[in-house]
């Protein structure tokens, strides 16, 4: 399934300032791989998403999302490919009721009124908010926000989605709840994270970042395994890994 | 300050909620409460500056309107006394201004400043009510799709959506500004001295102007090509073209005829 290969070659980025972000990052994801990006704040995690649905155009490299080189004729079917969910879910459900926000991407695609409902309902339904449709966003918990915004997503049956902090920001149940809900997904999935116990539970593949370009690239466990490379890139284990500080300091 | 703030967000989330009971009037198509209450309001306030007793009548309207949508009196009432100060404002001079005596009762002389001061605030406490049960019965989204079904421009009723949208989010930045200021100026009692609130307001358009884009970004990536879509399939039956005209020909009635005094007369001939 060649059709659904995110591949990034030489991809550099300078902001309008000449401040470089991106230093020729190159990687390539498979169908159905769930890879997640982590690095320091400002190691250009988010300046790489932003060209993974060609919000940002590359200042010299190249990004292919399935069989579409993304340039500016192709960005309409790169977005339709890539669902990307962002921080904020504020910023992302800027309708005011849920089931319109939900079905203002399949609107966008030109599905007839009944066939979006359809859709509306069923994303929903996927992220477990199904009762929540004629409620305006500004009154949902930051828990239901996010299942939303990922529904907002979901509705438009994109291949590939991308994901910027997840969990930032949601309560212990709602974090672990949301991992599972990720857990069904089939989706090829790239996820930029400071959380890296989540990491552990929904990517086999981790790529690290830092100062804009890519430090470590390789299965998660291996990554995580690698004290060296973890502090030069300024993250630290995740708790899980890490000895229990109870049982450590009894023996 | 910030208390206030919080507590009118509160409010206007109070308002929304409302809208969200199921009762007959809610059921209604939105189209149907906006037009009724527009001529409503069309004929409020197209009668004369000193009316009093042709304008009592219409109370009825939003009166059967509470009745219907179950809408909490008290909280209404509340709202009309936030906004009755400007109202108060503008004709208070009346009575001083206008003196000529129009009305006696007994031994009381009545001045043309003051009936047009009270028509004024009749007027006021009618439309503004009209326009408070209107978005408690139906709720602000519902009224601007209304809008657009009714032929307003698209572009409008998309800005009011987002206005409505984004203002609990600008409010709540605000808040918590005002909030991280009051806490860290301990002897200014939270005051906020002009250079200050200039520095914050800029503050604030910085974030605006941050979030729109991103909030832009978020709608391009779902496919945005300049139009806003939105699907709505309201049904105008009988019920709401027996509401609306039923209504609205009432008004019309109230406001071409002197129903009052044709009543007062009906009724002392009665008696004689």
């Amino acid at each position: 399934m060649s059709h659904h290969i995110v591949e990034v070659k030489d991809l550099q980025y300078h902001y309008p300032d000449q401040t470089p972000a991106l230093g020729g990052v190159s990687f390539r994801i498979h169908h159905g791989e769930s890879v997640a990006i982590v690095g320091a704040n400002g190691a250009g995690k988010s300046t790489l998403l932003l060209h993974l649905n060609g919000y940002l155009t590359p200042t010299a490299g190249e990004v292919r999302i399935g069989d579409f080189l993304l340039t500016r004729d192709t960005v309409q079917d790169v977005r339709r490919t890539v669902g990307m969910v962002f921080q904020d879910p504020d910023d992302q459900l800027f309708m005011s009721t849920v089931f319109d926000d939900v079905a203002f991407g399949p609107l966008n695609l030109g599905l007839t009124p009944s066939e979006v409902s359809a859709r509306v309902e069923k994303a929903l339904e996927t992220v477990g908010v199904a009762h929540l449709k004629k409620r305006p966003p500004h009154r949902l918990s930051a828990g239901q926000k996010r299942r939303v915004a990922i529904a907002s997503v979901l509705s438009m049956s994109p291949d590939i989605l991308v994901m910027d902090e997840p969990s930032a920001g949601l309560d212990p149940r709602a974090r672990s709840q949301l991992i599972s809900i990720l857990q069904t997904f089939h989706h090829t999935k790239i996820i930029a994270t400071h959380d890296l116990d989540m990491v552990v539970d929904l990517c086999e593949r981790t790529i690290v970042m830092h100062e804009g370009v890519i430090s470590a690239d390789g299965p998660t466990m291996e990554i995580f395994g690698n004290d060296e490379l973890l502090a030069v890139s300024c993250l630290e284990k995740p708790l899980r890994i890490q000895g229990c500080p109870v049982c450590s300091r009894r023996s | 300050m910030s208390a206030k703030i919080d507590r009118v967000l509160y409010e206007i989330g109070h308002m929304d909620s409302l809208a969200e009971a199921d009762t007959p009037l809610h059921r209604l198509d939105p189209r149907a409460n906006l037009l009724t209450t527009a001529v409503f309001i069309v004929c409020v306030v197209s009668f004369g500056r000193y009316e009093i007793a042709r304008l009592l009548p219409f109370f009825l309207y939003p009166a059967v309107l509470i009745g219907l949508g179950d809408l909490p009196l008290g909280f209404l009432l509340r709202k009309l006394l936030i906004v009755s100060p400007f109202v108060i404002f503008i004709g208070i001079f009346n009575p001083w201004l206008d003196r000529t005596v129009l009305l006696q009762l007994g031994a009381l002389d009545i001045s043309g400043g003051w009936l047009s001061f009270i028509s004024l605030l009749l007027r006021f406490s009618l439309t503004v009510g009209a326009a408070l049960v209107l978005i408690a019965s139906t709720g602000f989204t519902t009224i601007c799709m209304g809008l657009e079904k009714l032929g307003a421009p698209r572009i409008f009723a998309v800005q009011l959506l987002l206005l409505y949208r984004y203002l609990f989010i600008l409010l709540d930045q605000a808040t918590r500004m005002i909030r991280a200021h009051a806490l860290r100026s301990f002897t200014r009692r939270g005051r906020i001295t002009l250079r200050v609130f200039l520095q914050m307001l800029g503050n604030l358009l910085l974030r605006t102007i941050d979030r729109a884009q991103r909030i832009h970004m978020a709608m391009l990536s779902r496919g945005f090509t300049g139009e806003i879509r939105i699907v709505r399939q309201f049904r105008f039956g009988p019920k709401e073209f027996f509401f609306m005209f039923g209504f609205s020909g009432l008004f019309i009635l109230l406001r071409l005829t002197d129903a009052v005094s044709l009543l007062g007369h009906l009724a002392l001939g009665g008696i004689r």
